[in-house]
């Protein structure tokens, strides 16, 4: 009995230190919503990537690169091969040298990466006074909180309270740690019209957009759920018949 | 094995103890060998390489006579927009005089198009346009020579330069894989 | 006793080359402990894990680029476009965890139950060399996805050497390859990360080895008397260690498929930037309560050889330990300590996670001292003071109401 409780207590304590930097390193505590894709049985909502996706390219590609992402990866969102290959070519894609040795520009292809807003960084923060506009792909794994955080920020543009002072240029934000973010608030009623006809609240593009952040991040988790499923089920299956084989080869010795 | 029953029911219990370590084991190596394709099948083209494998050609820009060379998988292809005497040398050439038979006919599909890999069959190099005896490649590793449908003439190459699949997505462009 | 068989191939191989005898006199036939319990079957789980990450590593080395301009690129391209990449990045990377979260139970076992005591003290230095190349890798291991983390954790730790006196500096640039954690480092990294493992698998070997010279240990810490405490490997052991394989298999699974990132940092997946500071700077959990130590001295170099000596000073084990008594079921207050010293070694861990402010700072002081104290004074005065409870006659006789009398203590003069 001594045992289990000691091993509880442990645990617990673990669990309340560990949890420790996670709180201190957010100023307010993120609120967790319902994703679609949480949970062990989760999966994307394709229609709210796709719209997420829109949000993205209208809005966000402006300043942020999502260069871990290839027009091909569209494919998984629910676009078929026709409308990616469109799509890529809307785009003009620095390639080159040719036989003259100059880089030229050509049509987007499939292969190839999303473009990038700015050639480089230098060029991004040239544009911005300093600040560079992260780079998307992975952003909803490199923040803790992931899709929490990302829907919450891009909510919680608002007035500074009393006595807060924000310098001009940046904006005040209440879970950006520090509260003083670069990025002016992105996100208006209405910015973007969604093919689906969904209305465009501030609420609905935030929570579409990080649904599509969390894909671009982890766009194999639907794959690592069902996989898991099917590997668990098979080692509990097989963890059963080695218990009764222990049980019986053992039966003599004790 | 040093297992010792301990009543006269054993013949009963040993059945269905067997029928266990059966069951354990055959479960345990379809696991193994299912745990195991992963590690084989990364060893496979990557969804990058994949997405490369086919590669889009504008023809418009090539003259004839001219040869162009693209990289399709990696690899070097010739694709030669051919002058009648050109279509006519490869239509015209007898099969007696082949070291790899194959009608012109056979490795086109428009007659002014030619799409071969421009990899010499013997061992590996890339050959030179627009040189050797016969109007189209010579190979400087080893002197093999290829004619206007780039059909092995001279050794020590033993077969013709191979023609990739391709389709005419236009009149003026192409689809290489 | 020479393998028995009717094949003639065999019998032909094992004439030039005993590996069937070998195997035989060490994995079937090998007369093993007949009452071990589940926390004997950690070691062959270390091995297990131990297999699974070179077999993980070499697959993933196939797609890793130990360039810093490509290297996050590449576990990139692994997660994405390789086919099973993120299955493999996944299984590696908590594996890593899981090699730890087995060896650190394996080690308390050895603690608890006197293992590391004669005639096995060797066999628990090569444990402890093993521990410590084990960190090294793992250390090495996290520098090459080239996050915010590994470089800033390569940084911290790196410079930690340039506290040893004169020499520090030099040590410090002849690591680096240069004038600070940069792309020479990097590839120093991926080849000794990729070299230590095999080097791990020598240690091992020696480990068992050692092992079998004497035996395992067991519960009772008395030894075998004969062949009525023993049972052969196979089959008792061999379905064993296979049962719990499938039970930790379907934990690994559960945190690889579910919780992949639960145990990692979040700022990992930024990529690396030597002008930007991270807020808190922290190893991964196996690495926190020696992180923990190092940060509670408030000299450099006094928390760098505090830190190596709580690894050191397990080395001295086997006669700080005063006991002659093994195994702690019998050492009434040697239990109450040990329990002590497993909370001691989780609120290191937990100091470690957190920045070293306020309460966390005098705790971690607390804890760091106690780590030592519980060491160098209160085991040998426990194993002198102690009262242990009566030894079993044998391990096939542990209840007293056997018939026969309890065999006293055995004489402090134990060599």
């Amino acid at each position: 009995m001594r045992k289990q409780l000691t091993a509880a207590a442990v645990a617990l304590l673990l669990a309340a230190g560990l949890g420790g930097p996670a709180f201190a390193a957010a100023e307010e505590a993120v609120p967790s919503q319902h994703w679609s894709f949480f949970g062990a049985f989760g999966t994307y909502d394709r229609a709210a990537l796709q719209r997420g996706y829109q949000v993205y390219k209208e809005v966000c590609a402006a300043c942020h690169s999502m260069k871990y992402l290839a027009f091909r990866n569209l494919e998984d969102i629910g676009l078929n091969e026709a409308e990616v290959k469109a799509l890529a070519a809307e785009f003009q894609i620095a390639d080159g040298p040719n036989d003259k040795g100059e880089m030229f520009e050509r049509p987007g292809r499939p292969s190839d990466h999303f473009k990038p807003p700015f050639p480089n960084d230098q060029a991004a923060r040239a544009a911005f006074g300093g600040a560079l506009p992260p780079d998307l792909s992975l952003m909803a794994k490199a923040r803790p909180g992931g899709p929490d955080y990302t829907a919450a920020l891009l909510t919680g543009f608002k007035d500074a309270p009393a006595g807060f002072k924000v310098p001009e240029g940046l904006y005040y934000n209440e879970y950006f740690p520090g509260h003083k973010i670069a990025m002016p608030p992105p996100l208006s009623d209405g910015q973007v019209t969604f093919a689906d006809g969904t209305k465009a609240s501030v609420q609905q593009m935030s929570r579409d957009v990080s649904t599509f952040l969390m894909w671009a991040a982890e766009p194999k988790l639907e794959d690592r759920h069902r996989l898991g499923l099917k590997v668990v089920i098979f080692l509990l299956v097989l963890c059963g018949l080695f218990f009764f084989a222990k049980r019986k080869i053992w039966a003599e010795v004790h | 094995m040093t297992t010792i029953t301990k009543d006269g029911g054993a013949s009963d219990t040993k059945s269905r103890r067997d029928f266990l370590y059966v069951a354990a084991s055959a479960f345990g190596a379809v696991g193994a060998a299912a745990a195991i394709w992963p590690f084989i099948n990364q060893m496979n083209p990557s969804a990058d390489v994949l997405a490369l494998s086919s590669t889009e050609v504008d023809l418009a820009p090539i003259a004839a006579g001219m040869i162009v060379t693209v990289v399709w998988r990696g690899k070097p292809v010739f694709i030669s927009h051919r002058t009648a005497k050109e279509i006519s040398e490869a239509q015209n050439a007898k099969m007696s005089d082949l070291l790899d038979p194959q009608a012109d006919a056979d490795r086109v599909q428009k007659p002014e198009w030619l799409v071969v890999v421009g990899v010499c069959t013997h061992l590996g190099c890339v050959p030179l346009g627009h040189q050797g005896n016969f109007d189209g490649w010579f190979c400087p590793c080893h002197g093999s020579q290829y004619d206007t449908s780039g059909r092995v003439r001279v050794g020590p190459a033993p077969a013709n330069l191979p023609v990739p699949p391709y389709a005419f997505l236009t009149d003026t462009k192409i689809r290489i894989g | 006793m020479a393998f028995q068989t009717n094949s003639k191939l065999v019998k032909w191989i094992d004439y030039r080359l005993p590996i069937f005898t070998m195997a035989q006199h060490s994995l079937i036939e090998y007369p093993t402990p007949k009452n071990l319990s589940y926390l004997w079957n950690f070691g062959s789980l270390a091995g297990i894990v131990l297999v699974i990450q070179i077999v993980t590593g070499i697959v993933l080395a196939m797609h890793y680029t130990p360039h810093i301009d490509f290297a996050f690129a590449s576990v990139e391209h692994i997660m994405r476009d390789v086919n099973y990449g993120w299955l493999l990045r996944y299984m590696h990377a908590n594996g890593a965890s899981a090699f730890f979260f087995v060896v650190y139970i394996h080690i308390f076992r050895g603690f608890y139950y006197g293992s590391y005591k004669s005639p096995r003290e060797v066999l628990w230095f090569l444990g402890i060399l093993i521990l410590l190349v084990m960190m090294a890798t793992a250390f090495m291991g996290y520098v090459l996805p080239w996050g915010q983390m590994s470089y800033w954790g390569a940084t911290v730790i790196t410079n930690l050497f340039s506290a040893i006196p004169v020499v520090g500096e030099h040590i410090v640039t002849w690591l680096w390859g240069g004038y600070s954690i940069g792309n020479p480092t990097l590839n120093r990294f991926f080849s000794l990360h990729y070299l230590l493992p095999f080097v791990l698998v020598g240690l091992v070997m020696l480990h068992l080895m050692a092992l079998h010279q004497h035996g395992s240990n067991n519960p009772l810490g008395i030894d075998r008397k004969g062949p009525q405490d023993s049972i052969p490997f196979h089959p008792y052991y061999t379905v064993k260690d296979l049962f719990g394989l499938m039970v930790f298999l379907v934990v690994f699974s559960i945190l690889m498929f579910y919780f992949p990132n639960a145990l990692g940092e979040p700022d990992n997946y930024i990529p690396a930037n030597p002008l930007v500071t991270p807020a808190h700077i922290v190893p991964e959990w196996y690495l926190l309560p020696f992180y923990a130590i190092l940060r509670s001295v408030p000299d450099k170099l006094g928390g760098v050889l505090l830190m190596f000596s709580s690894i050191f000073i397990l080395f001295l084990l086997p006669w700080l330990d005063t006991s002659p008594v093994r195994s702690g079921r019998f050492r009434p207050l040697f239990k109450q300590f040990f329990l002590i010293f497993i909370i001691d070694c989780c609120v290191l861990l937990v100091v470690g996670a957190n920045p070293p402010e306020g309460m966390f700072k005098i705790v971690g002081r607390i804890a760091t001292a106690y780590y030592f104290i519980h060491f160098l004074i209160i085991l040998p005065l426990v194993g002198w003071f102690e009262r242990p409870r009566p030894l079993p006659q044998s391990i096939s006789e542990p209840v007293l109401g056997a018939g026969a009398a309890p065999s006293p203590a055995p004489a402090r003069e134990k060599a």
